[in-house]
């Protein structure tokens, strides 16, 4: 498993690589000058490339945030093992739920 | 005396990776939340816009810019190093990094209205 | 201002993994090495300080510890390079090792790692048959000679910090040596090696903090061969899974 787990994140990180990229330059972008509901919506509303691309964007982070933890959890606390797994699984879960709920949210307001 | 091992700026670039990762995974959630506002109409999105537009949340959103950016740099390092086989520079990838990090937080800083 | 001080002030940990420092004075001579310091201090001043050294020439690594917070062999640290104008030492045994007696650690568990990370030769069918013709210019046995020359004396796991993060870590050593053994073009057990280094504790803890790099004194780069190592790892894992 580990090994899967390990090019799991490593697969996710190349795919956030280009997606943050695309995120970070739309944001210097859309940031200037302030920002109002009504330009953020207005780009995402019924867009459905910006709903394609940030519900990849949401999976790739729904899968790499969570084993990036795990390590981290491992080697700094004492809590390892099948229960820190399942936990991280509900996180990834919930991450994936909570992203694709916002990603939902402005392409459907 | 502190360890040599953290002395070296490999060490420092892990654990500036490894803590802005961490702050993102506390921040995603967050995210999210803010942005399903939208769910209860543009409205409400726009009194959560307006009511987070302060000069606090402003800086602690550059911040989150400038983690992204560290992240995602010293990520691409280790990517790098991991399966393109690169042999690297330590110190002068990392001052690479920190550069574009330190670009990319004032462009947002300056530009964020 | 003035010359650099004629005596040397030495710390040294005295007991076991507690214990204290223990100040000596040692007087500064020419061309001085730690290890030097060492051995005027256990013959002429304390008989009961334990450490240890063999070749005393930087060939077998038996006399690693860590000099001013840093993993080196003190046979071939220089005095005047470690201590400075103000004379000082301090001497600690190597970290991450259980300690012994005073500057001599327990390397055990050390070696033990090299082999539950399949750091040894499986010869194969062929063996004994004939001469293994292994050309030295392969990609292969080029990516093994840049990591075999490792003698096992220990800096890069004292150095490593996820060694001392999670005390199951393989470790630079026994994971470098994994590596040299899996472009070994002659070994039959390369299944059980990645096997055994594809873990939690294997090569895919390594965080490339490069440590190890920085402090091995054969110049080997123990993160490169990790590196290998994941790449590596990830190709049987794949072909295994049949993705």
């Amino acid at each position: 498993m580990v090994p899967l787990l390990f090019l799991a994140q490593r697969l996710s990180a190349a795919v956030l690589a280009l997606a943050v990229t695309v995120h970070l330059a739309t944001i210097l972008y859309a940031v200037r000058g302030g920002l109002t509901a009504g330009e953020i919506l207005g780009r995402t509303h019924g867009n459905r490339a910006f709903f394609a691309f940030y519900a990849l964007f949401v999976a790739a982070v729904a899968v790499h945030a969570p084993i990036g933890l795990r390590n981290v959890v491992r080697e700094w606390t004492p809590w390892r093992g099948p229960a820190l797994d399942v936990a991280l699984a509900v996180f990834a879960l919930s991450l994936l739920v909570l992203g694709l709920r916002a990603v939902f949210a402005v392409y459907a307001a | 005396m502190m360890r040599a091992s953290h002395t070296q700026p490999g060490f420092l670039a892990a654990l500036l990776h490894r803590l802005s990762g961490v702050a993102l995974a506390i921040f995603l959630p967050l995210h999210f939340l803010a942005l399903a506002t939208a769910l209860d109409g543009a409205a409400a999105f726009d009194s959560f816009l307006t009511a987070t537009n302060t000069p606090f949340v402003k800086l602690t959103e550059g911040a989150l810019v400038a983690a992204l950016a560290t992240h995602m740099s010293l990520g691409l390092r280790l990517l790098a190093i991991e399966f393109l086989n690169i042999r690297e520079r330590t110190v002068a990838v990392l001052s690479g990094c920190a550069a574009t990090v330190f670009a990319v937080a004032l462009a947002f800083l300056l530009n964020a209205g | 201002m003035s010359a650099a001080r004629d005596e040397l002030r030495v710390e040294v940990w005295r007991g076991t993994d507690s214990g204290a420092f223990q100040a000596f004075g040692v007087p500064r001579r020419l061309n001085q090495t730690v290890l030097d310091v060492v051995t005027e201090i256990q013959r002429d001043q304390d008989p009961t300080l334990s450490y240890r050294f063999a070749c005393r020439v930087g060939m077998c690594g038996s006399c690693a510890m860590v000099v001013n917070g840093r993993p080196r062999w003190t046979c071939r640290t220089r005095v005047s390079e470690a201590a400075g104008p103000d004379g000082a030492l301090r001497l600690e045994p190597l970290r991450n090792f259980t300690v012994v007696k005073d500057l001599a650690v327990e390397m055990t568990r050390f070696f033990d790692k090299w082999e539950e990370a399949h750091g040894y030769f499986e010869p194969d069918a062929r063996a004994g048959q004939d001469f293994a013709v292994v050309p030295p210019a392969t990609p292969e046995r080029r990516a093994a000679d840049a990591a075999i020359e490792c003698i096992g004396c220990g800096i890069c796991y004292s150095a490593c910090d996820v060694v001392a993060w999670d005390k199951d870590y393989l470790g630079p050593a026994a994971l470098n040596r994994a590596w040299t053994l899996v472009n070994d073009v002659r070994d039959a057990g390369h299944d059980a090696r990645l096997a055994a280094v594809s873990g939690d504790s294997g090569c895919q803890a390594c965080h490339t903090h490069m440590s190890c790099t920085s402090f091995c004194p054969k110049a080997i780069a123990p993160t490169y061969s990790i590196a290998g190592l994941k790449r590596a790892m990830l190709g049987h894992a794949l072909k295994r899974s049949r993705i």
